[in-house]
């Protein structure tokens, strides 16, 4: 059991479901923004899949979340449905921000995730807020800033990462770092190699993970990470290694990196993953995997057909909701 | 450029049987903010230098006893980053708290614009109108002879945001009212307050005008959303802010004695504008003059003028016309600096072509 974080197998295969249910939306969403039926541009999370999960298993609905430009997985990891963010994307009046922020800004305060901030850095700014909220009112809540190693050479980050730290915030900085901002290696454009040493700058504590594994996400994050934060010990930055399957937007056809280093992270798929090393842990088999992955497609089935039903917003909504 | 400035009264009549109380602007925000923060927990207090002990209670001394008062906790001194004050108000308010966040300068609000543009203003939109921002950011504004980066009036820029509500307060008593109400409205308002007008240190540079106000001792609260006719007349209406306001109605007091007669209107809302209170004015005038000290072109001045334009161009009898700061970077020299910016001299000389 110890390969499992002591998680029994309900969890195990809660959380193997989750990754698929992650990956098999942005395949659809993928698939039908191709046939035109989702207007505008995706970031898809297609390999990240594991962060998101792994993170989120430990947040409830009042532990607040900021997502970026990539944020269908954080918004089905954190608990909205399937159908609310697809009809979203599809710009539907059912969406979870009723059609008024599409792919960019999928959210939902029910479930405690903010709009998700398109703009690189802009996250890590709001998060603070939500953490020194947190800290006034002595709660036990905490806040959790999903964001790219992009963003990381952003100001916002630094300027935050300093504040999180001189006020103690129970902030935790989720870097995904998946190499690349858009087409640009971060290699390229930052001579410190692990965006964790950036922590040590600010006097925050940081630490590695394999972001492909989404039980070492789950252990850093809910065993470490959230734990302290909640804890009152002030801000921790996770950096979790990772990998987008996909372009940086639908229009990015990848010609800036191999089919070698694609194949060589795609080894590392959280999903197989998790699932062989069940079966092979005698905690699962086939068939059973097989129902789930039948479950997801059903699920997936009922939202874009939710999506497709749905609504359209009418006109003059749109210039509702400006002001309180 | 000789000028001379008169003093005129300012802020409300006297209540009944209330004596007179004078505050400059300063003393009426520190008790806005104090009566806000005593009323309710959610509100507390966060910038540069602003409760540091022995420091000076914020860049124009607005908080001077207030951490004395609510503690350290909701007086939240910062580190120099500006992204992080906005941020972290922003964030704030959208669990539920009431933050006000201290800009020492308006020119610093530019390291903030993603927070305040991106964020601050788009998040109930964009949550479909699930979340709300209730957040004040407080900033001075105007010339006194500190330069390019540190005199600007940038309230135009944030004008052109739909989402965030532009205030600019130019007496203690509007300060306070204002910033009361500000702190209670469930979007993100910014406050602009011109630098002399705070209190007894810019009455010289200011012209030598009593900045204090009457303000009463009992509670009270003003609309976001109204102008303020402080003056009466029937030739030409002025529309004027801050320092400017000032400059407009000692322009107005020259100009009576010539036989013209001003109407001077304090805005106080950019956004939303009360168009009703001035198309109501330029209606019974015919003229419209809109005096700030921000630069021409693009200043909140031209969307004035284009909805008069649009809304009552056939009650005007003369051409809109506005007397702004000519569109240079603000120069150091105080001879350089009230060159380009609208003195009382040249309010007189336009309202005088505008009536030929």
């Amino acid at each position: 059991m110890n390969e499992f974080n002591g998680l029994d197998s309900d969890k195990l295969h809660s959380l193997y479901r989750r990754l698929l249910l992650l990956r098999r939306f942005e395949e659809r969403v993928y698939t039908n923004f191709l046939q035109g039926e989702i207007p505008g541009t995706v970031h898809q999370y297609n390999g990240q899949e594991a962060v998101a999960v792994g993170i989120c298993d430990h947040l409830r609905p009042i532990d607040w979340i900021t997502s970026t430009h990539r944020p269908h997985g954080h918004a089905l990891a954190k608990g909205i449905s399937a159908r609310r963010v697809m009809a979203e994307l599809y710009g539907k009046v059912t969406g979870c921000c009723n059609g008024k922020g599409g792919s960019m800004h999928v959210g939902d305060p029910s479930v405690g995730m903010l709009p998700a901030i398109a703009i690189v850095g802009g996250g890590n700014s709001v998060v603070i807020g939500l953490g020194l909220a947190y800290k006034l009112r002595r709660t036990d809540q905490v806040a959790v800033c999903f964001f790219g190693e992009g963003a990381t050479n952003e100001g916002a980050f630094h300027e935050s990462m300093n504040f999180a730290a001189v006020q103690r915030l129970p902030v935790v900085f989720v870097c995904e770092n998946n190499l690349y901002g858009a087409s640009t290696p971060y290699h390229q454009v930052s001579l410190v190699s692990d965006v964790a040493a950036r922590a040590c700058a600010y006097g925050v504590a940081s630490q590695i993970v394999d972001g492909m594994d989404v039980l070492a996400v789950h252990k850093a994050g809910g065993g470490e990470a959230i734990a302290l934060a909640r804890a009152g010990r002030g801000p921790i930055l996770l950096e979790c290694k990772t990998y987008r399957y996909i372009g940086h937007s639908r229009s990015d056809a990848r010609g800036y990196r191999t089919k070698d280093e694609e194949a060589e992270w795609k080894q590392k798929d959280p999903i197989p993953r998790l699932g062989n090393a069940l079966i092979a842990a005698g905690l699962s088999d086939e068939a059973t995997l097989a129902r789930i992955a039948q479950s997801v497609e059903a699920e997936l089935d009922d939202a874009v057909e939710f999506a497709r039903a749905s609504p359209d917003a009418a006109p003059e909504q749109a210039l509702e909701d400006v002001y309180a | 450029m000789p000028e001379t400035m008169q003093t005129v009264s300012l802020g409300a009549t006297a209540l009944p049987n209330v004596a007179e109380r004078r505050l400059t602007i300063a003393e009426a925000l520190r008790e806005a903010i104090a009566e806000e923060m005593q009323r309710d927990p959610d509100v507390f207090l966060i910038g540069e230098d602003i409760g540091i002990p022995g420091g000076f209670g914020g860049a124009f001394g607005v908080y001077l006893g207030l951490p004395e008062k609510f503690g350290h906790e909701r007086i939240i001194d910062t580190p120099i980053s500006e992204k992080a004050i906005a941020g972290a108000a922003i964030g704030a308010a959208l669990m539920g708290m009431r933050p006000i966040a201290d800009m020492q300068y308006a020119d610093f609000l530019f390291e903030c614009m993603d927070e305040l543009v991106n964020q601050a203003a788009k998040m109930r939109y964009m949550s479909g109108g699930k979340l709300k921002v209730p957040m004040v950011m407080r900033a001075p504004v105007g010339t006194t002879n500190r330069g390019a980066q540190h005199d600007q009036c940038p309230e135009s820029f944030f004008m052109h945001v739909p989402g965030l509500k532009v205030v600019c307060v130019s007496d203690a008593y509007t300060a306070k009212g204002i910033l009361k109400s500000a702190v209670r409205d469930d979007n993100p308002v910014l406050i602009f307050e011109h630098k002399l007008l705070y209190g007894s240190k810019g009455r010289q540079s200011a012209g030598g005008l009593d900045l204090t106000a009457h303000v009463p001792p009992e509670e009270y609260l003003l609309p976001l959303d109204k102008a303020v006719v402080k003056r009466e007349g029937n030739d030409v209406t002025i529309v004027a802010t801050h320092l400017s306001l000032y400059r407009a109605l000692a322009a107005a007091e020259v100009l009576a004695q010539e036989g013209i007669s001003c109407e001077v209107i304090d805005p106080i809302s950019l956004l939303p504008l009360d168009t009703e209170t001035l198309w109501s004015s330029v209606r019974k005038t015919g003229r419209l003059a809109i005096v700030h000290e921000d630069t021409l072109t693009g200043g909140w001045g031209a969307e004035v003028a284009a909805r008069a334009a649009d809304e009552c161009l056939f009650s005007l009898q003369a051409p809109i016309k506005r007397i702004a700061t000519y569109d240079v970077p603000l120069p150091f020299a105080p001879i350089l600096e009230q060159a380009v910016v609208p003195t009382v001299e040249r309010i007189i000389m336009t309202i005088r072509t505008m009536c030929e």
